[in-house]
């Protein structure tokens, strides 16, 4: 399950409250992306390209590992131009699902969860505490929404609406919370 | 062959960018003919890995043991048999290990078979292309395991094309070979079990009389190594070899007992002629 806000600043000014941080790179591959979004949009765009390309010499849908890998390069190989981080995270029929992380210099890592994002660092005690392993749906739901909701109450330049996608073998779930669904905690 | 340097003259064999009136590039044919005269190698994939065998021929015994090998590593879990030109398959060897090499770098995972053999395969094709180079003359023989995927084979001829087996052979008794192959249950043989009967086919279609020494090249790679293409151990290859070695022997000799038997008041005796045993 992977989750975002969808708020970008250019320094004080807000340039958009409604843009697209979850980029679907393939059918069952999604990626958040964070950082100079400009960057990570041309690094998805090209990553999209390359994983949809390798699909098909495969004759198969691709690892989500492959398709982390992928975009793995295209931050190392470029690391002195680009500033953008991103979690990949699907399912394939190897390993099932699966969470990575590629950090801003190029480094993919492994997870069973990860947060990312200015907003992250305001929510990382909560993560640690409630995170769980083997959690149902509906309770990675509650989690998910709950971090969101805390990092948009906290950070400046993060707001807006959370989007939620749920990813399993049979398909794809959008979720949107709007501002004002969201949780409400102590000191709202 | 009408057409070929060897009738008229007028070659349509001089290139490998030229058809023959009747469709056929005789270069790549030439190419395969090179591996037809090399020695023989099999590859047969079982239940849980893959085994390869080659005959390699020594031409003169002041070479060291062991040198110029038939099998080789292409990535960890990846192995490599060929016959044909050795030199020309070294080469395709460096090209299938950085094919395997970029795929791991690219996709962070082992190189699956079937992708590996089409690549390979598409570069060996592109030298059957042009007049400025000449087709590889060897054909190899791929084998991998992985954990998902079980154990796999392909084998790549000079021609660029490419196709999956459970068992095959290459090299000048390929024939002699597929028979032997084709009698096995490898479906439901282990690694263990198919490295002595690999061990037996190489010793079957040797040719005593034409070809006097050789060195039996076995590995493997499957469930027994972790999926590690390495090798076979000293002393499985010994026992191997020593159960080949009673297989073929036991042949000669029920090729050689000719029985002949008396009908005496419901007794039958039978008679053995006298031969001597050499190994």
């Amino acid at each position: 399950m992977v989750g975002v806000e969808d708020l970008v600043h250019f320094r004080y000014y807000v340039s958009s409250k409604t843009i697209n941080k979850l980029i679907q790179v393939h059918d069952r591959i999604f990626c958040c992306i964070a950082g100079s979004l400009a960057d990570a949009q041309a690094v998805t765009k090209a990553a999209k390209f390359q994983i949809s390309f390798h699909s098909i010499q495969m004759e198969s849908p691709p690892l989500v590992k492959a398709a982390a890998s992928v975009l793995k390069e295209l931050c190392y190989n470029n690391k002195e131009e680009l500033q953008a981080g991103f979690i990949t995270a699907g399912w394939d029929r190897k390993k099932g699902p699966q969470v990575y992380t590629v950090a801003l210099g190029g480094m993919l890592l492994s997870q069973p969860f990860t947060i990312g994002g200015s907003g992250s660092t305001y929510i990382y005690g909560y993560a640690d505490a409630k995170y769980k392993p083997d959690m149902s749906k509906e309770e990675c739901l509650q989690f998910a929404t709950n971090a969101l909701a805390l990092a948009m109450g906290r950070d400046n330049v993060s707001g807006g609406v959370a989007h939620l996608v749920v990813i399993t073998e049979e398909g794809v779930e959008h979720i949107v919370i709007p501002g004002d669904k969201l949780p409400k905690f102590h000191d709202e | 062959h009408v057409g070929s340097k060897l009738d008229d003259g007028v070659g349509y064999d001089l290139s490998a960018s030229t058809f023959s009136p009747d469709g056929r590039v005789f270069q790549v044919e030439y190419a395969m003919k090179a591996v037809e005269n090399s020695s023989t190698a099999i590859g047969i994939r079982c239940k849980d890995g893959v085994v390869f065998g080659v005959e390699k021929l020594i031409l003169s015994k002041l070479y060291e043991q062991g040198s110029n090998k038939r099998i080789f590593n292409v990535d960890r879990h990846v192995g490599m048999a060929v016959a044909g030109l050795l030199a020309d398959a070294r080469s395709l060897s460096e090209v299938a290990r950085e094919e395997a090499s970029n795929f791991r770098s690219n996709y962070g995972h082992n190189i699956p078979l079937k992708y590996l053999s089409e690549r390979v395969a598409m570069y060996v094709h592109a030298y059957t292309l042009y007049s400025a180079v000449r087709p590889f003359g060897c054909s190899f023989i791929l084998g991998s395991y992985d954990q998902d995927d079980g154990p796999q084979l392909y084998m790549v001829d000079p021609s660029g094309i490419s196709f999956g087996y459970w068992g095959c052979a290459i090299g000048k008794a390929k024939q002699a070979a597929k028979t032997e192959i084709e009698k096995l249950q490898m479906k439901d043989m282990t690694c263990r079990e198919l490295v002595k009967e690999v061990a037996k086919i190489i010793y079957i279609v040797h040719d005593e009389v034409k070809d006097k020494a050789f060195e039996l090249e076995l590995s493997w790679v499957g469930e027994v190594t972790n999926g590690k293409h390495e090798l076979v151990p000293k002393d499985i290859r010994v026992e191997a070899e020593k159960y080949a070695k009673v297989c073929t022997t036991t042949t000669s000799l029920l090729h050689g007992i000719s029985v002949t038997w008396v009908q005496n008041n419901s007794t039958f005796k039978v008679f053995f002629p006298h031969f001597m045993v050499t190994n």
